[in-house]
């Protein structure tokens, strides 16, 4: 069965349109019949991904395919990646710059919110070209 | 069948694409020149009563006329209602309202302070998801059923203060009066349609208190007449919290929780609610949601300008107390003002209930949004592009609906046709060989 996929570019810093694919993600998992439950875990792990992008990395893309059974989100960038990823598992720990944390975010709450959203998260890649990360939530 | 209280003046509807444009659950299409209200979609928040240039969209509320039906008739005015009149008390307004034919009036500001009573207390006791999300909207809580069903389980499970008004108001009539149920007529004067619906269609409870409501605008004028001859005065019962509920932000106040945060015009609700679904807002207690500017005091069916009737209903709360309203109900079983029948989550976004078939069709949607013009002109009947290839793989529309299609589609045809005009038959022009 074709799944049906959409595709985000994510600019850096640009916070004033940050969260738009996952908002449009969310609507279209509406549309798709998916349970309201899993909507709500899937939204909250592409926002947090996507929000990633936006604060840490010099730019990427969210990828989402939708199959009948299970949810992948793929979120790829080129940045900094990852330095210390136990690190960045840790709630609380976040390396997000003085002047985002004023705005209001980089809670360093973002990597363990998808993984406790999503059913299972792989970070493919974290080193110094780019992160890209995998996470599918099943139903 | 399910009860729209915004419906369309088919005579007055010039089929013009402005409605279509503005609601917020493009539930309007134009079809054969007049909007065409799809019901399962419609929140009656009334957005399209406001924007139609032709008024065409109309509010239906009850007919006055229907009280003589009853022996004992009660008006329980909404508190917006007194910050619709220039130099008039609650007391005025009140004495003036009963007047009307009615044989008592009971305050739905009062029902609002024992509303705020009750959530004071009960989240102290209870256990709520935060925030904990305002039932008091109508449009919103139907919003939450349509788009946001996973935070259904925020909705405060507390009646809405006009069903409590109703509540009490017809309890006390029948001791009072010794007559049955059906004898006591028990009418709202609502600021909007939202209300009008959700008691024909109650949220929340088996079946509403309320036997009619009236459209504030006809009891506006109504008391206006009256005010003249008014005599014995009534005096309100409702604090300054109940009459707050009014405007954005009363009840909130009323709720004595630390972090509420309110937003009203239903577009930002919509903005905002998204934000409480990501988990963005879970420092928040307390959210209460409008769909109209400025609260109760914005709805279609006022009449003063809502900053106006807000400034006035903050000048009349000065003059109030805080807490006198409550104290009889102080003692009151809070269980007979919660809500006992469980939401549903609406379907009606859904393409189709098999997910696969869902996925199939969103995938024929994206191929036709691609080969549309993605102007949004509304020309077709759909609010924007992407609605009409909905409405295309649905079955509702045809990829000629959109105006630019069929134009390029025609213009093929005709250069077509040019070609085969210039063509001659050889019998008159040709000079081609004749091969064996």
């Amino acid at each position: 069965m074709k799944p049906y996929t959409m595709d985000f570019d994510v600019k850096a810093r640009d916070f004033s349109s940050a969260g738009e694919s996952s908002s449009k993600f969310r609507k279209t998992l509406l549309m798709l019949s998916i349970p309201s439950d899993i909507v709500r875990r899937a939204s909250i792990a592409a926002y947090e991904a996507e929000m990633n992008i936006v604060i840490h990395s010099y730019g990427g893309k969210m990828h989402f395919e939708i199959y009948s059974d299970k949810i992948v989100i793929i979120a790829e960038d080129t940045g900094p990646g990852i330095k210390d990823l136990e690190l960045a598992m840790k709630e609380g720990y976040s390396t997000a710059p003085k002047e985002v944390i004023e705005m209001g975010f980089g809670a360093g709450m973002g990597l363990p919110n998808m993984k406790r959203n999503a059913d299972t998260m792989e970070i493919v890649n974290h080193d110094e070209s780019g992160t890209k990360i995998v996470m599918t939530i099943n139903f | 069948m399910y009860f729209h209280s915004v419906t369309l003046d088919r005579d007055r509807c010039k089929g013009c694409t402005n409605c279509i444009k503005r609601c917020p659950t493009e539930a309007i299409r134009v079809r054969d020149g007049k909007a065409k209200i799809i019901k399962e979609k419609c929140i009656d928040c009334g957005e399209c009563v406001r924007v139609c240039p032709y008024h065409a969209k109309v509010v239906v509320t009850d007919d006055i006329g229907m009280m003589e039906n009853y022996k004992y008739k009660i008006a329980l005015p909404a508190p917006s209602l007194y910050g619709q009149f220039k130099d008039m008390t609650i007391g005025d307004i009140l004495t003036s309202l009963q007047s009307c034919g009615f044989d008592e009036v009971f305050e739905v500001a009062y029902a609002a302070d024992i509303v705020s009573y009750i959530t004071r207390n009960i989240v102290k006791t209870k256990d709520y998801k935060r925030p904990i999300i305002s039932s008091a909207c109508p449009a919103i809580v139907r919003l939450i059923q349509q788009r946001f069903p996973s935070l259904m389980d925020n909705i405060l499970d507390i009646m809405p203060p006009v069903e409590v008004a109703g509540k009490i108001a017809r309890d006390e009539a029948k001791k009072k009066t010794g007559l049955k149920d059906e004898e006591i007529g028990v009418f709202f004067v609502s600021p909007c349609a939202a209300k009008v619906t959700s008691v024909k269609n109650p949220i929340g409870i088996e079946k509403s208190y309320i036997n009619g409501v009236f459209s504030m605008r006809d009891v506006y004028s109504m008391i206006l007449d009256k005010r003249k001859f008014v005599e014995k005065k009534i005096d309100h019962t409702s604090s300054m919290i109940g009459v707050g509920w009014a405007n954005a932000g009363g009840e909130s106040y009323g709720t004595s929780l630390e972090n509420c945060l309110f937003v009203d015009g239903i577009q930002n609700v919509i903005g905002v609610l998204e934000d409480i679904e990501l988990g963005k807002l879970d420092d928040i207690d307390f959210f209460e949601g409008l769909a109209c500017v400025g609260g109760c005091v914005g709805g279609p069916l006022t009449v003063a300008n809502n900053f106006v009737a807000r400034n006035r209903i903050m000048k009349l709360k000065e003059k109030l107390n805080k807490d006198e309203a409550t104290k009889k109900y102080i003692e009151v079983d809070f269980n007979e003002f919660m809500l006992n029948v469980k939401l549903k989550k609406s379907d009606v976004l859904n393409l189709d209930e098999d997910i696969d078939k869902a996925i199939d069709m969103m995938n024929s949607i994206d191929e036709i949004y691609k080969s549309l013009p993605g102007l949004d002109c509304g020309s077709c009947g759909s609010p924007g592009c992407r609605a009409l290839a909905e409405d295309i793989v649905k079955g509702f529309a045809s990829e000629y609906d959109c105006i630019f299609k069929l134009k390029d589609r025609i213009k093929i045809l005709a250069e077509e046709i040019n070609k085969l005009s210039i063509k001659i038959p050889p019998v008159i022009g040709s000079d081609k060989e004749v091969k064996p």
